[in-house]
């Protein structure tokens, strides 16, 4: 029986409001006990004891929206590397998007990436089913076969679905399955050729550019299928004001919607794309300062119920280019918890609260049992150093592509330790 | 006779836009243009000042104009010219732009004028190359040299810039002329004026301090010049503009509209024209009002000055 105890931790447990001193148990890869005088002792017995030092232990980082490039494109990122980037950043389960080549919209191609992702991830890998074959956004999928063969959740990704007669019924049959679906709000023909956020910027830099309000108003149509179907859906990530008060007057109302935003949209704006700087390139583009400044309010009162990375890796031959024709993107897993971080060093939202987008509501959107330090679960952990002060360094990332739109960003906090089923599988002090 | 040991005009080694330039610099680069008016009017129209020294036309775009304008001008001060045309050869290959601009770095040239299709263009392969990069236009961003030429042309009939009524016609959102030539315009003093119907004015034009028109005949009253924009057959029929006759009626310019201006105003075009969408053809062909012949003969005069004046920062 392998047994591994944590003292002299600072706990956080935002799926049951904890953030006190104390230890935790280990015991064949769950949590086995915690709590505030647990291994005060030293000679604690037979188990590997690790002396946290006053640093956080919490649950390991849900990133719900994960693009890799396996399959079809692991030149850019496997799920081994992708998965090395996400055990270094404290992310302990990826949620990857069904948007590969193939794209993921057979049970037999569910199967595929578990298997792969047992042989080679270090990290949990859960995967997302296409919501329509092939991504083609008029046909659905075999919801019940992909769920049963282990799909969390059903979407096209980065694709929106256009027609609304296709949407209602796959938002009717996900209900049947108690399924949840993952929406992105962006008109496809407002935003078509668009790089850039519409406004005085864009306009300034010559970059084709699309009006913001091509996502609330997608945001509002979906929410008006949500309650006409009742399937619950999530916003896979939102980044303007007019959508978070859409979302915000649908939870009043008392419907099945939650919604996530990217660590990019909380941390810049479309200034940030300075001279050309394609790396800040990303979809939906950087928005203004007042939308990425209501983001960061949104999170803080729990409208966004998630923070993600929307990890995007693209290559030198994507990124290479002018800004119009590059490929949109950013990788983010190893950055996702320094930007949420910066919430909490900026005053907007307790520790506990932005772990909590991070831990408890992607656990409880996605109906996991990860995401929590209570006895029983999956010892998922993360030892992290909220005040280690650091510089982004594309060189040094773990992904297998570079394109960080944070390059030479300072941040403050990071992990130390990841521990997924009680293995450590990132020791940044191993080096 | 100027030098490349003269005194340095530009503050850098390329020219990417209007946005580093300032006025002092435009009438040192104007008065230097000036001097090449002369020169391309003699019988022998050519130095030596370039010799030695190789530049790159490199077009992703076609452009006649512009190319044989640069052409003409580097040929006129004794460069070697060579003009490299990359649509559809390298890039549908693959190649990134920043593989390009390494192969041309290779080749040792000493100016590199650039055309490209998207905005950033110029600027990343200046960041890329070590010699002297022009943008030729790069999107819908900027296109120095066209509003320089055009300052030049205005300057020889008005003498000076300062409250001058110009009044920018047409497809100003996907103009890098228009971006260009108002940023100049109005950092020499005149007022500007855009006109044009809604579905082709760029999101916040009026943050640019400058007045916006969608009515053509308030827009074109006082006017001292009217500067008309090439509206592009693809944007024509139904996608910006419903139909060419319906833009003619109400945005191509006409003797109705053109008399709203003010008395003996001039006007421009930067070319190609589209007669009787965007301008009626007795006008365009108006020697008392047309200053289009003469913009053309600016450009070869202008783009000689800027290779001088990039000359001078090289050793």
């Amino acid at each position: 029986m392998k047994r591994i105890a944590f003292r002299n931790a600072r706990l956080v447990d935002p799926a049951s409001g904890l953030d006190a001193k104390g230890g935790l148990l280990v015991e064949n890869g769950r949590i086995a006990d915690i709590g505030p005088r647990l291994f005060n002792d030293a000679e604690a017995g037979d188990p590997e004891v690790i002396d946290c030092r006053g640093l956080v232990l919490a649950p390991g980082l849900i990133d719900c929206r994960v693009f890799t490039g396996e399959p079809g494109a692991e030149h850019r990122e496997s799920l081994e590397s992708a998965s090395a980037a996400a055990a270094a950043g404290g992310v302990t389960s990826m949620i990857v998007m069904p948007n590969t080549d193939p794209v993921i919209d057979e049970p037999s191609l569910v199967d595929f990436l578990l298997r792969r992702a047992q042989a080679t991830a270090k990290v949990r890998v859960l995967p997302c089913a296409a919501l329509t074959k092939g991504l083609n956004g008029e046909t659905m999928t075999e919801m019940g076969l992909l769920q049963e063969a282990g799909a969390v959740a059903f979407t096209d990704g980065d694709r929106t679905v256009a027609n609304a007669r296709v949407l209602r019924r796959a938002l009717d049959y996900a209900a049947t399955f108690h399924a949840l679906v993952i929406a992105h709000a962006e008109d496809p023909e407002l935003v078509k050729g668009a790089s850039a956020t519409e406004g005085e910027f864009a306009t300034r830099l010559g970059l084709p550019a699309a009006p913001a309000i091509a996502e609330a108003m997608m945001v509002e149509r979906d929410i008006r299928l949500v309650e006409l179907t009742g399937a619950c859906t999530h916003f896979g990530q939102i980044s303007t004001r007019a959508s978070l008060e859409v979302i915000a007057a649908a939870k009043a109302r008392g419907l099945p919607v939650t919604c996530g935003v990217a660590a990019h949209h909380l941390a810049l704006n479309e200034l940030d794309v300075g001279a050309y700087y394609t790396f800040r390139k990303v979809r939906p583009p950087l928005r203004c300062e007042e939308d990425r400044a209501a983001m960061v309010e949104g999170v803080a009162s729990g409208v966004i119920d998630v923070i993600v990375s929307s990890h995007e890796p693209q290559g030198a031959d994507t990124k290479r280019q002018p800004f119009a024709s590059a490929a949109a993107g950013s990788v983010g897993l190893e950055t996702l918890l320094p930007v949420a971080l910066s919430l909490v060093h900026n005053g907007d939202a307790s520790l506990l609260h932005v772990l909590g987008a991070l831990t408890a509501a992607p656990a409880r959107i996605f109906g996991l049992p990860t995401g929590t330090l209570a006895k029983g679960a999956p010892a998922d952990l993360v030892l992290l150093d909220e005040g280690e002060p650091f510089v982004v360094d594309a060189e040094k990332l773990h992904s297998r592509a570079r394109n960080t739109a944070f390059e030479g960003r300072k941040f403050q906090g990071r992990a130390v330790k990841t521990f997924v089923g009680g293995a450590c599988v990132f020791d940044a002090l191993a080096k | 006779m100027t030098s490349p040991n003269a005194a340095p005009i530009l503050g850098s080694k390329h020219l990417l836009g209007i946005d580093g330039l300032s006025p002092s610099i435009v009438t040192e680069l104007l008065d230097l243009a000036e001097t090449y008016v002369v020169q391309g009017r003699a019988t022998d129209k050519k130095t030596a000042l370039l010799r030695g020294r190789t530049l790159i036309n490199l077009l992703f775009e076609s452009s006649t104009r512009t190319q044989s304008s640069f052409e003409l001008a580097g040929k006129r001060l004794g460069a070697d010219v060579m003009n490299m045309s990359v649509k559809g050869s390298s890039v549908s290959k693959g190649e990134t732009l920043v593989d390009t601009a390494s192969t041309l770095n290779a080749m040792r040239p000493d100016i590199l004028v650039v055309r490209h299709q998207d905005a950033g263009a110029a600027e990343l392969l200046s960041r890329k190359l070590d010699c002297s990069v022009i943008n030729a236009g790069d999107g819908a961003h900027e296109h120095p040299t066209q509003a320089l030429l055009d300052a030049l042309t205005i300057r020889r009939h008005r003498g000076s810039f300062e409250g001058l009524v110009v009044a920018i016609c047409g497809d100003v959102l996907h103009s890098r002329v228009a971006r260009s030539n108002l940023k100049l315009l109005a950092m020499m003093g005149a007022r500007v004026r855009l006109v044009a119907p809604r579905t082709l004015l760029p999101a916040q034009a009026e943050r640019f301090g400058v007045e916006v028109y969608t009515d053509m005949k308030s827009g074109l009253a006082g006017a001292d010049i009217v500067m008309m924009l090439r509206l592009q057959l693809e944007r024509m029929a139904g996608a910006f503009v419903p139909s060419t006759r319906e833009y003619f009626r109400f945005y191509g310019l006409d003797r109705e509209k053109l008399a709203m201006a003010k008395p003996g105003a001039l006007v421009m075009h930067p070319g190609p024209m589209n007669r009787g969408v965007e301008i009626a053809s007795d006008i365009a062909d108006d020697v008392q009002v047309s200053l289009i012949a003469e913009q053309v003969e600016m450009g070869v005069a202008l783009r000689m000055a800027i290779l001088d004046a990039l000359a001078r920062g090289m050793t």
